[in-house]
């Protein structure tokens, strides 16, 4: 195996194009080096992103955030500015693993390993999160929902690199939340994972995005969920939509972390509860 | 933390206090030197290649394209390790468990092994050795390996002359259950089932090892017992005891699963065949996989009673999965199962099945805490249904001194009535409980062992004194016996130095298992002390110019007696020492003992949790322990043994397990889904230490390790039927299994 | 395989080493620095024991490659205390027997040190949260908890 540290993203993308064996782009390592270690993988090029400048920032800009993909758990969640405006994108990152592993992890990293459980994806996806895909030839922005194809599998083409997450300015009077269920209190997989991003107008949510993870092979964006609870105030009747589109919209695995019956009930559960922070934290009132 | 003396007797100067131990230092700056972190100049790197199946036959091993691998100076197979047991068949089931034979029994079972000069060429080496297998049907559940027609793990393994997978069945107890039950106001049968656990020490297996041309060896290794590891691989390889020195490092937890080798007679043998020496660690899948986890029940409690609460019936039959190989697993559950109670009529069957997982080593207690969940859970439910307090019930049922145990002996003084009766007065029954919270109690016994032992002291020639023991610290025990020596010879603590002797400076010592460290080792010490203390008494006459019998031993000095030499100044420790190149050589006290009387220890558990009605979730919010310990010589480290226990059990009743899949193969190798407690999952663990002291030790000294790691599944479980409804009778409770149970119930 | 060469700062002092690309820091402070008190427990980033820190920030060394320390500054238990001044943390760790064993002890450390560098006064849960990368399997973690508690309430006094 070897091993680079290329300087700029220009620098990555070409390493990754021109390499005729396996290539991996290490960012903060928690997955991939757990899978090196376990013979899963068998590189024949390492690349290292963590020394590019423009990986490592996190921007404000007008339009929301820019996130490098090289920023870990910990830096993300000491930036106040994205705490305030997009708290379950945070909070959703800040759950995988350990202080250790969050010393490490990335937002990026967690979407391109591609898990069905990846902690931050729902979040982002529920935040309407956007990845910026760099190739030789050109940029695209890809929709977060729509760079994981299947477990362990993403729509990036051979030489492409994700270098930011973009995140929408957060409008007035909205919020996001993300709730998980582990059976010990840290360090587990999600068994079910649920994010809920929403705004009111006047008191009514207007728009929402419900997203959930553990529960398909890929984190799904529910449109059904979502459409339960707009133009409702979170009444009884509505957090009952919410949660029975939730847990019709699974299509999980028995697995050693959770049966099939109790991922689908459980994701209905976390959904009414998610959405009660997100409309808590949008200023919503029952 | 403050303990209850109120049964002691004696008057300790030293004993008793909370000592730094002599091995902090070491251990808080990273110098202390675990079974990993010894090196030797030449070493190899030893990887073994493990079995992908359950059960199969090896066909072929074709070893020849990894013995070609750059860097390769030893490639090992069954070929290489002789029978050589002659007819021992615990020996002989080692042999085939460290190298399969003609048969994997096991998922991870090790077929061959390498050494080679780092761990890539290893692994290129592994990669190249093919092997042929013919894969046989497998069974991993204990009651599928029961039922007719379930593949045999032992073929030439018979029952009742028929192959069977029952391996072994013990009963206990006595009286008529039969008679009882026609007595009884009131009967419940249940069937309760616990997953297996391991013991989940964070340190791994390690070993380095060395075998010279003339037959001598040299094992450095992370163990509980490297006098009983001497003896295992010096008859697996054909080694003179006497020429294999076993030096054990400092332990990273064991908790009975290092008291049995997995890798150390491999890691010899290679050794051997490359004339090199060689370096094993396990990684952290191996551990579970191919070490000693314990076994999986299932079980099944009738109990009868009458209105009052007396019960006239006990019985339990607790079926034991021993993996591959026959164990005593049955037999060590038979004999606690009803300990804690004055029972007429009691029964307890063990019974010993085999399977192919792991093969099973001891886990703390091992054997008690699963027939515990069964014995406790039920005696709750009845208390429940006579409306009975369930520590009022225990005690109306409970064993004193002179009471006739479930397993034969009659007891001297114990203290399972003063254990109940603090769980009665303790604050924490006062604590306000809300909604969807529950408490629960429950209580347990521990045999405690003895075992061989000797101990070497040593007086220095600045009066500094050496201690050398022949029981593995697995916890801190240094400090106590360092305290007891001190306490003997009426020195400070500090002047006195504890160590663990490697095999070739002491005779025999059995493994640090059933709680016996602090006891045997510390019995040794006592009767070692007062023999160095009878040559000093004796240096002191010389000294003085009078007879031996003038001279007593007092607070660390030797005292001249009697009218006519009464008024002698005393000589101290130190003086003699100083004299002793003059009055007739170094000063020593040695003691070998067969260790006995240990004394039983019993425990009562008090645990409130809340449990999440919509997800099965389980928080443990307070939880307390009061065990008797006899004489706590150092109270910090008795109080780290009852919390270290609780925590193990709480884990063990929430989510630990093994998941096996349709295939045999286990699923969940690795710290992220074997889900032991961590930091945020556990309170504050309280714990109360009783002293009844043991008639049987000079200082009353009971084992401690282990007892609490007895009642914590059925405390659990008990809290959660109060706090939710539910009566869990599937170990681990994990939240489907609660939810489900919920679910169940509101079914129902 | 060609070996990565690197050029590193370790507890304050330069070093330099040549390991393969695909060998974890883990193993290079183990086997090439000499470093045992980091120690292995699992590899694989779920027990903490290997605790470092990685330009002043709290990672597992097993889950970092040998080749990324490259003109970092890593800092491991050995680094830890002055001499023959044991950290405030270290002491109470050893007075308030917040170990038996041992072998988690060095992780603890470093990772409690981290909590405390960041939050001079954590609550319980905090520390409970903050240390839940670590697993110890004798202790239950009530002392060491404690330990804490008491190393945070001494740094602080210290600081005044």
């Amino acid at each position: 195996m070897r091993y680079e540290s290329p300087k700029t993203t220009k620098e990555a993308v070409t390493l990754l194009s021109k390499e005729k064996g396996k290539a991996f782009v290490l960012a903060g390592g928690t997955d991939l080096l757990v899978r090196l270690r376990m013979d899963m993988i068998d590189p024949d090029l390492m690349i290292d992103i963590k020394r590019i400048p423009a990986m490592n920032e996190i921007k404000k800009t007008a339009t929301g955030f820019k996130i490098g993909a090289a920023v870990s758990g910990r830096q993300l969640g000491a930036s106040k500015a994205l705490v305030k405006a997009w708290p379950g994108v945070v909070e959703a990152t800040n759950l995988i693993g350990s202080d250790q592993i969050q010393g490490r992890c990335t937002m990026v990293g967690n979407l391109c390993n591609a898990s069905p459980a990846a902690d931050s994806v729902p979040a982002m996806i529920a935040a309407g999160a956007k990845a910026v895909v760099v190739g030789k030839a050109k940029r695209r922005i890809v929709a977060v929902e729509n760079v994981v194809t299947g477990p362990g599998q993403t729509s990036l083409a051979k030489g492409e690199i994700i270098e930011a997450i973009t995140l929408p300015k957060r409008p007035a009077k909205s919020g996001d939340a993300y709730l998980r269920f582990i059976p010990r209190t840290e360090m587990d997989i999600a068994v079910v994972g649920v994010a809920v991003s929403l705004t009111c107008k006047r008191g009514v949510i207007d728009s929402a995005r419900v997203s959930l993870g553990a529960v398909a092979p890929t984190p799904l964006l529910v449109k059904e969920a979502a459409a339960a609870i707009i133009g409702t105030k979170l009444d009884k009747e509505a957090l009952e939509n919410l949660a029975a589109a939730c847990s019709a919209a699974c299509n999980p695995i028995d697995d050693k972390r959770g049966t099939v019956e109790y991922r689908v009930r459980v994701a209905g559960v976390l959904a009414k509860r998610a959405a009660n922070i997100a409309f808590e934290r949008a200023g919503g009132k029952k | 933390m403050k303990h209850d003396q109120k049964y002691t007797g004696q008057e300790f100067k030293v004993v008793g206090t909370r000592v730094e131990r002599p091995d902090g230092v070491d251990k808080v700056t990273g110098r202390a030197r675990y079974g990993a972190d010894a090196n030797a100049p030449g070493q190899l790197v030893g990887l073994v290649l493990r079995s992908p199946h359950a059960h199969a036959r090896i066909v072929k091993i074709d070893t020849s394209k990894a013995e070609k691998v750059a860097g390769v100076k030893a490639v090992l197979t069954s070929a290489d390790l002789p029978d050589l047991t002659n007819g021992d068949a615990g020996n002989y089931a080692t042999l085939v468990n460290c190298m399969a034979r003609d048969r994997v029994l096991y998922d991870g079972h090790a077929v061959a092994a390498v050494a080679a000069i780092d761990k890539s060429s290893a692994k290129k080496a592994l990669k190249l050795i093919k092997i042929t297998y013919e894969k046989l049907p497998h069974v991993t559940d204990v009651d599928e390996a029961l039922k007719k027609g379930a593949p045999l793990v032992q073929p030439t393994n018979k029952q009742d002359g028929k192959p069977s997978n029952k391996s072994g069945h013990f009963e206990f107890g006595h009286g008529d259950i039969e008679a009882g039950l026609l007595e009884a106001d009131i009967v419940l049968e249940r069937s309760y089932k616990t997953e297996q656990t391991h013991q989940g020490y964070i340190e791994p297996h390690a070993c380095l090892a060395t075998v010279g041309p003339d037959g001598s060896g040299e094992l450095w290794v992370t163990t509980q017992g490297h006098f009983s590891f001497r003896i295992m691989c010096a008859a697996l390889l054909g080694m003179d005891v006497a020429k294999l020195k076993v030096t054990s490092s400092e332990i990273g937890g064991g908790f009975g699963g290092k008291t049995h080798v997995w890798i150390e007679p491999v890691a010899l043998a290679l050794a051997r065949k490359s004339n090199r020496p060689v370096k094993m660690v396990m990684s952290r899948e191996e551990v579970f996989k191919a070490s000693g986890p314990t076994c999986a029940t299932s079980m099944d409690v009738k109990i009868g009673a009458k209105k009052d609460g007396t019960i006239t019936a006990a019985f339990i039959e607790c079926r034991y999965s021993d993996g591959p190989f026959p164990g005593i697993w049955g037999m060590l559950g038979g004999m606690t199962a009803w300990a804690c109670y004055d029972l007429k009529n009691c029964k307890a069957v063990g019974v010993d099945v085999l399977v192919n997982r792991p093969k099973v080593a001891a886990y703390r207690a091992p054997s008690a805490p699963m027939m515990a969940f069964g014995v406790e859970s039920t005696i709750d439910q009845l208390a429940k249904e006579l409306d009975i307090d369930p520590v009022e019930f225990r005690l109306r049922n409970v064993a004193k001194e002179g009471t006739r145990s479930s397993y034969g002996p009659i007891y001297g003084p114990i203290g399972i009535e003063p254990t109940l009766e603090a769980v009665r007065d303790h604050p924490h029954m006062r604590a306000k409980l809300r909604k969807n919270q529950g408490r629960g109690m429950a209580s347990g016994f521990w045999f405690n062992i003895g075992g061989q032992t000797c101990s070497d002291l040593n007086v220095g020639v600045d009066g500094t004194v050496n201690l050398t023991v022949g029981t593995v610290d697995v916890g801190g025990a240094r400090a106590s016996l360092s305290l007891i020596a001190a306490e003997e010879l009426g020195i400070p603590y500090d002047q006195v130095k504890t160590n663990i002797g490697d095999t070739s400076s002491l005779g025999h010592n059995d493994t640090t298992e059933g709680s016996r460290g602090t006891f045997s080792s510390g019995m040794a010490t006592i009767f070692a002390a007062r023999e160095a203390i009878e040559v000093m008494k004796s240096r002191a006459a010389q000294m003085w110019g009078i007879p031996e019998d003038a001279v007593e031993w007092k607070d660390g000095e030797a005292r001249a007696v009697g009218a006519e030499h009464g008024n002698l100044p005393a000589l101290s420790l130190k003086e003699i020492a100083a004299e002793a190149g003059a009055t007739g050589g170094p000063i020593a006290g040695h003691h070998e003992v067969t260790a006995d009387g240990s004394g039983v220890s019993f425990a009562s558990h008090i645990c409130d949790v809340e449990v999440d009605p919509e997800t099965g979730k389980t928080t443990v919010l307070r939880y307390t322990v009061v065990q008797d310990a006899g004489k706590a010589i150092h109270p910090d480290y008795v109080e780290g043994q009852f919390q270290g226990a609780a925590a193990q059990g709480i884990g063990w009743a929430l989510n630990e397990e093994y998941v096996y899949g349709e295939d045999g193969c286990l699923q969940n190798a690795g710290f992220l889904d074997y889900r032991v407690p961590v930091c945020s999952d556990l309170p504050f663990i309280d714990t109360k230490i009783l002293e009844i002291p043991n008639p049987n030790h000079p200082y009353g000294i009971r084992g401690v390790g282990e007892c609490s790691i007895v009642p914590p599944l059925a405390a659990i479980g008990n809290a959660v039927s109060n706090a939710v409804g539910v009566r869990l009778n599937h170990v681990p409770m994990s939240p489907p299994r609660i939810l489900k149970a919920l679910d169940d119930e509101a079914g129902a | 395989m060609t070996g990565v060469h690197v050029s590193t700062s370790i507890n304050g002092d330069p070093v330099e080493y040549v390991c393969p690309a695909d060998e974890s820091l883990l193993d290079v402070l183990r086997d090439r620095v000499g470093l045992t008190g980091v120690k292995e427990g699992c590899g694989t980033g779920d027990c903490g024991a290997c605790s470092i820190t990685l330009d002043g920030t709290l990672v597992c060394a097993c889950l970092v490659l040998g080749a990324e320390a490259e003109g970092r500054k890593v800092t491991t238990i050995e680094g830890m205390g002055d001499g023959e001044n044991l950290h405030p943390l270290q002491r109470r760790f050893i007075d308030n027997a917040a170990l038996q064993c041992g072998i988690c002890t060095p992780g603890f450390l470093i990772a409690a040190k981290s909590l405390l560098d960041d939050n001079p006064d954590p609550t319980v849960e905090e520390i409970r949260y903050a240390l839940a990368g670590n697993l110890c399997r004798c202790t239950g973690y009530d002392k060491i908890v404690r330990a804490v508690q008491a190393a945070a309430k001494d740094l602080r006094r210290q600081k005044k």
